[in-house]
């Protein structure tokens, strides 16, 4: 039987989206291989979830131990290497975030099963997978395939990146499997969680956001961003880059890592529009965006798109909202 | 503490408008202007950071060819005590995993306590290298990491999750970690830095002095091979506004006032 293991992704008690996302797409791979689908749920206690996964595969292959409580690279490896082996999967698909990131490489290169990473694209083809990824930073998409050839082989999936289909639930049974783990001391130990520091404004809340992002070029170009946002009446947010060079809060990110916001009007300038930037802005109400490059991937999630040099686009844009705001 | 940074020389496609060259396979480098890797740029800083603060010595290493030089000097310029490149005809296409092999095999050969990555490269993003290192090296790994706190014979470090949240972890030496954007500031390379440094010698090692066999490295080593590129669908795409600066300032406006900006 060809068998393709979804890893389940959770995080303080909850499964994440992109466990349900692989699960819609491990379906139509599944169905369309005459094969089954099963999902690894790994954790402590873990009954709640285990109920909620059984509508969308054939099997729930739960492994529960007090020493998952907490996710961690060394125990999961264990463990999904054991799983993998025993099981021997034609697909083991894990979430590109920064939980897979931790774990997907390393179990690969030891099991020897040949890995595409942050696939936005997966098909099934002779025997094997086609798959898409994108390069350079979403400016361009390749089509990839395995060079080395299975029988098994493992992805790692966009977050966001595959709808979820809406489909007749499955009878999933709750396979119970032992835990491999020992009291053997790890070499790497979980601690704790912490959560970012509060802003001093909430974004979140915001009904008008301007986001400048990389394209602002220098901290000392803000103010002219900042006085078109009083203007307007919308508050300053950003991309990462603006945040990883310390001009602007992390509180004042949106994206993957920052805040994910739902303002009626985002004005997007100077930001490429990198996936884990879209992930955060993509249900604004109404999107603006202006960039130099007429390439930029945010023009393919904007209603709307101005091509400019943002120097010289952003004053006339701040006189004219002024000046018509006094009319 | 002596650290070991694996970094690589990429082509800055941020802001540039890129295309599709005759092969299919690859985007025209011709016009582009090439730099240090920014999560490698980032993962170079904190090692010079480290020894700043503990003493002992930072060695950079690039897979690839002579033009990696230009990334490497960066490195020595930014503080780094000795670079090495890893070049060979034979390591043409390769994936992250052939990657790694190469990297994880001259490093086996050094002492070291810690390994420095950057968490992925602007270009291919495969996010691999690093960790499949590391379990070449038989040595723990944390990925994507925001704050390091060197401790006795450890290292606490903070991965960056989703959402804002962060997960502390602590990890023993010797270990490998990616190292994640906005970290550090990278300090700042003036070109008398770069001169400084453009007499010292960057030894360039070979498949055979890696004892690596032609199949194991490349594209024969590799676990993927990129069929052909093209530019994304854009889906419907945004609706273009037009015109001269006021004309667009205009429109901007209108769009503002209908869709419930401007009060």
């Amino acid at each position: 039987m060809k068998e393709i293991i979804v890893i389940a992704e959770h995080r303080q008690g909850e499964l994440r989206d992109v466990t349900w996302e692989m699960l819609s797409k491990g379906r139509q791979l599944s169905e369309s291989l005459g094969g089954e689908l099963s999902v690894a749920l790994l954790g402590k206690d873990m009954k709640n979830l285990a109920e909620a996964l059984k509508p969308k595969a054939n099997r729930v292959l739960l492994i529960e131990d007090n020493r998952l409580e907490f996710y961690n690279s060394e125990t999961y490896e264990k463990v999904l290497t054991q799983l993998v082996t025993e099981r021997k999967p034609m697909l083991t698909m894990i979430g590109h975030t920064a939980t897979g990131m931790d774990f997907a490489p390393s179990l690969a290169a030891h099991l020897k099963i040949p890995l595409a990473t942050d696939c936005i694209g997966i098909d099934s083809k002779d025997e094997a997978f086609a798959l898409t990824r994108q390069i350079y930073g979403g400016k361009i998409n390749a089509a990839v395939s395995f060079l080395k050839k299975g029988p098994q082989y493992m992805v790692t999936a966009r977050a966001g990146a595959f709808p979820v289909v809406e489909k007749e639930p499955l009878s999933g049974e709750i396979v119970f499997v032992p835990s491999p783990l020992t009291d053997e001391a790890l070499a790497r130990r979980f601690l704790e969680y912490m959560e970012a520091a509060v802003g001093e404004v909430d974004i979140t809340q915001a009904d008008i956001l301007i986001s400048i992002g990389r394209g602002i070029k220098d901290a000392e170009n803000i103010p002219l961003v900042k006085e078109l946002a009083d203007s307007i009446g919308g508050v300053l947010a950003c991309s990462r880059p603006v945040v990883d060079k310390k001009w602007l809060p992390k509180s004042s990110q949106v994206g993957t890592s920052g805040k994910t916001v739902k303002p009626k009007i985002y004005v997007a300038i100077g930001i490429s529009g990198a996936f884990q930037h879209v992930a955060g802005m993509k249900g604004a109400g109404t999107i603006i965006a202006i960039n130099k490059d007429p390439k930029a991937p945010i023009f393919g999630v904007a209603q709307y798109g101005i091509v400019a040099d943002l120097f010289k686009i952003i004053p006339v844009i701040k006189d004219k909202v002024k000046g018509l705001k006094k009319s | 503490m002596n650290i070991i940074v694996c970094i690589k020389r990429v082509p800055d496609t941020a802001d540039a408008d890129i295309s599709i060259d005759k092969s299919g396979k690859d985007i025209e480098k011709g016009g582009l202007a090439f730099d240090l890797n920014e999560w490698d740029s980032y993962a170079i800083e904190e090692a010079i950071l480290l020894k700043e603060k503990l003493g002992g010595t930072v060695t950079v290493l690039s897979a690839g060819g002579e033009d990696s030089n230009e990334s490497l000097r960066k490195c020595l310029a930014m503080g780094a005590d000795e670079a090495f490149r890893l070049t060979d005809p034979a390591f043409a296409g390769g994936d992250g995993f052939a990657t790694a092999r190469i990297l994880a095999e001259a490093i086996r050969k050094k002492p070291y306590d810690l390994i420095l990555t950057g968490t992925q490269a602007e270009d291919d993003g495969y996010g691999q290298v690093g960790l499949v290192m590391a379990e070449m090296l038989s040595i723990p790994h944390v990925s994507i990491v925001n704050r390091i706190e060197v401790q006795e014979k450890k290292i606490k470090a903070h991965r960056e999750l989703e959402g804002g949240l962060e997960e502390v972890v602590e990890v023993d030496l010797p270990a490998l970690l990616t190292i994640q954007t906005g970290i550090n500031e990278p300090r700042y390379v003036s070109i008398m830095g770069i001169r400084k440094v453009a007499k010292k010698e960057i030894k360039a090692f070979g498949a055979s002095d890696l004892n690596l066999k032609p199949e194991e490295v490349g594209s024969p080593g590799s676990d993927i091979q990129l069929e052909k590129i093209f530019l994304p669908p854009v889906g419907e795409g945004a609706e273009m506004l037009e015109g001269k600066p006021e004309e667009i300032a205009q429109k901007v406006f209108d769009i503002l006032k209908d869709k419930g900006g401007v009060a």
